[in-house]
């Protein structure tokens, strides 16, 4: 039996395949496995079907039916956007791409059989596997923290339910409550996401709940757009936040999520809400294939192929790649390069040298928007930062306004990018 | 001693007289001539008023699209947002064609192409500047005298194929669809036109960070195929 994409669409027709049964392309075309479809899995998917016209059979991988952007996620916190507005399906990529939607947890890839199995049941065969799993996180990270406590301690730096519980708890706080984050240690998802996190936080504090505090514990010395973030926290959120870096003892943490304390390096503080975002690591099901090497995966910058495997490539978080930032914007620009490479080994395509590029825009609050971006390509070594820029602190309100306006468009431009 | 000193000084008024240059290189008073290309939408001077075109008052130094009751484009907005400002080079490059700064300006004018005539226009408009001696003659970060595209980068044939895969860095930002929200559309253009937006990005004429790095890395048949790609691209 050969399944055919509409039988394979939905995760109860999954579900009832026999563990045995492998999938085969239609007509024996080459067949691609995406697996994760976030900014670089569903990119790859709908570039590789887009441009070889039929000529691949594309199946990506994904458990949400909604996939909710991590990318804007703050935004909902601080109520400039609501979970619909970040919320993306499938639809157009099976109805108009043809891709194989398949929705379901990938949980093994036979690397010698070319296959990947399903907790569903049954299996999917591939020319190329495509692996954009995102993060997970390393366990024991923080002292007192694991996935169990996240409903009490959540970390919301997976998109949807986290995020919605993250700002029900913040809108909860007493008057003049605390509201605590552990932040991560490098290398993690999204470098100014925990202190655009910190500046939604405030904005929405500032609105309800003036005499809160923020405390932020970090195991690093310094961070991303820190002189930008610190101008607009002085300017817009005077005295409400404490941001506690390595030397004052920000790595030294331990948490109770029953108790809801925080201990930074030995003293202990009540907390109302306490984010805990750990250090992170490649989504597991890259570990699952062998692919890693440490917390990682790493890759050949000319094709984001994995340096363990040349059939699968890793995009996005879960590769170790060089100097890009793991970014959605990253993942986006990283799954064309692939796509591009895959379609060229699989059908011949004329195979164009890799560019890569990435910008970060971070809201510090309404119409107060900052950008850093650069330009990056593929050296033998790894995928090497070419030039950069990033916002000026002291910015006139008009430019950090257009600069708002204008990541409200790429948003708009990346998900069309992703989701067709 | 001071005859020559008086001499001195009347030969270099004289002298001024005689080109009737102003101190920062342009001729007013030819200038004033050359002005007639843009009176018949531009009108500068006292009780000047906003017509087709914004008065040009004051112009050195105002922000772009600042001219409070002017109706401005869509894209002068834009570029206004991004922090356009009217001084000497972009003036310059302004006139000598609207579209190296703005693509999609309501300003259909072909463009100044003498460097003379648009230095000293420029001359001009500087001398209803509060004080134009204030002004100086070139920006410190002046470019270059000229701004258009050389003939011959315009005239490369782009290779669409190559400018499909080059497209997936633009469509980050820009949708494929032609959706404007934020930020421009940049399917359909002519061709030249979009050459010229990139040339402009490239060569740091036009402003915009994140574009200066993605235009300036672009090789001349890179932006070429961009733009047979998207001038071509059908949804």
């Amino acid at each position: 039996m050969i399944l055919n994409r509409r039988n394979f669409l939905g995760t109860a027709t999954a579900a009832s395949l026999s563990a045995k049964m492998v999938m085969s392309g239609e007509g024996g075309k080459p067949r691609v496995v995406v697996i994760g479809g976030g900014a670089g899995g569903a990119t790859a998917a709908r570039y590789i079907a887009k441009d070889s016209k039929g000529a691949i059979d594309v199946t990506l991988i994904e458990p949400t039916r909604t996939y909710y952007t991590c990318f804007f996620s703050n935004l909902f916190i601080g109520g400039f956007r609501d979970m619909a507005s970040i919320g993306h399906s499938y639809g157009t990529l099976a109805a108009e791409y043809g891709i194989n939607v398949v929705h379901d947890w990938a949980i093994g890839v036979d690397r010698d059989a070319k296959t990947v199995s399903l907790a569903g049941g049954g299996a999917v065969a591939y020319d190329k596997l495509i692996l954009s799993p995102g993060i997970d996180f390393v366990a024991g990270a923080v002292a007192g923290w694991d996935l169990s406590s996240q409903n009490k301690m959540p970390h919301a730096y997976k998109a949807g339910s986290q995020t919605e519980l993250l700002r029900a708890q913040i809108m909860a706080m007493p008057q003049g409550g605390i509201y605590a984050m552990v932040a991560p240690p490098n290398p993690f998802r999204c470098p100014p996401g925990p202190y655009e996190r910190v500046s939604m936080v405030a904005h929405l504090l500032k609105e309800t709940n003036p005499t809160a505090k923020i405390i932020i514990a970090d195991p690093k010395a310094k961070f991303s757009k820190q002189a930008l973030f610190q101008e607009g926290w002085a300017d817009h959120y005077e005295g409400m936040i404490d941001w506690v870096g390595a030397e004052f003892g920000g790595a030294n943490v331990a948490v109770d999520p029953d108790a809801m304390t925080l201990s930074i390096d030995g003293e202990v503080t009540n907390v109302d809400v306490c984010n805990v975002i750990p250090a992170m690591k490649a989504g597991r099901i890259a570990e699952i294939a062998g692919v890693t090497d440490g917390n990682w995966a790493p890759v050949n910058a000319a094709d984001m192929s994995s340096k363990a495997d040349s059939d699968i490539h890793v995009l996005g978080d879960a590769s170790s790649q060089g100097d890009m930032p793991k970014s959605g914007f990253s993942a986006n620009s990283q799954a064309k390069v692939c796509a591009n490479a895959v379609r060229g080994a699989l059908t011949g395509s004329k195979v164009f040298p890799a560019k890569f590029s990435n910008t970060c825009w971070s809201l510090i609050d309404t119409n107060d928007g900052v950008k850093v971006g650069a330009t990056y390509e593929a050296t033998d070594e790894k995928i090497a930062k070419v030039d950069g820029f990033i916002s000026q602190t002291g910015e006139d309100a008009a430019t950090r306004a257009a600069t708002y306006t204008e990541s409200v468009g790429w948003y708009a431009g990346i998900t069309a990018d992703m989701f067709g | 001693m001071h005859i020559p000193a008086m001499l001195l000084q009347m030969l270099f008024v004289v002298g001024f007289m005689l080109t009737a240059t102003n101190a920062n290189g342009g001729d007013i008073a030819r200038g004033k001539q050359v002005f007639a290309k843009c009176s018949g939408c531009h009108q500068i001077g006292k009780g000047a008023e906003n017509k087709i075109g914004p008065h040009l008052n004051g112009v050195f130094g105002r922000k772009a699209g600042s001219v409070v009751g002017f109706p401005y484009s869509k894209s002068m907005r834009r570029v206004a947002s991004g922090g356009l400002v009217w001084h000497t080079d972009s003036l310059n490059a302004y006139i000598e064609n609207p579209r190296i700064l703005v693509s999609g300006t309501r300003m259909s004018f072909r463009g100044l192409k003498n460097v003379q005539d648009r230095e000293d226009v420029l001359a001009y408009l500087r001398s209803f500047s509060d004080n134009p001696s204030d002004i100086p003659e070139a920006d410190p970060t002046a470019n270059k005298i000229d701004h258009a595209v050389d003939p011959a980068i315009l005239a490369i044939q782009g290779d669409p194929e190559y400018g499909q895969y080059l497209s997936g860095e633009c469509t980050t930002c820009h949708q494929a669809s032609g959706g404007d929200q934020g930020i421009p559309s940049i399917t359909l253009w002519p061709e030249d036109e979009f050459v010229t937006a990139m040339q402009a990005y490239k060569n740091k004429i036009r402003v915009h960070p994140v574009m200066q790095l993605i235009a300036g890395r672009l090789s001349d048949e890179e932006i070429a195929a961009l733009a047979a790609y998207f001038g071509d691209l059908k949804n």
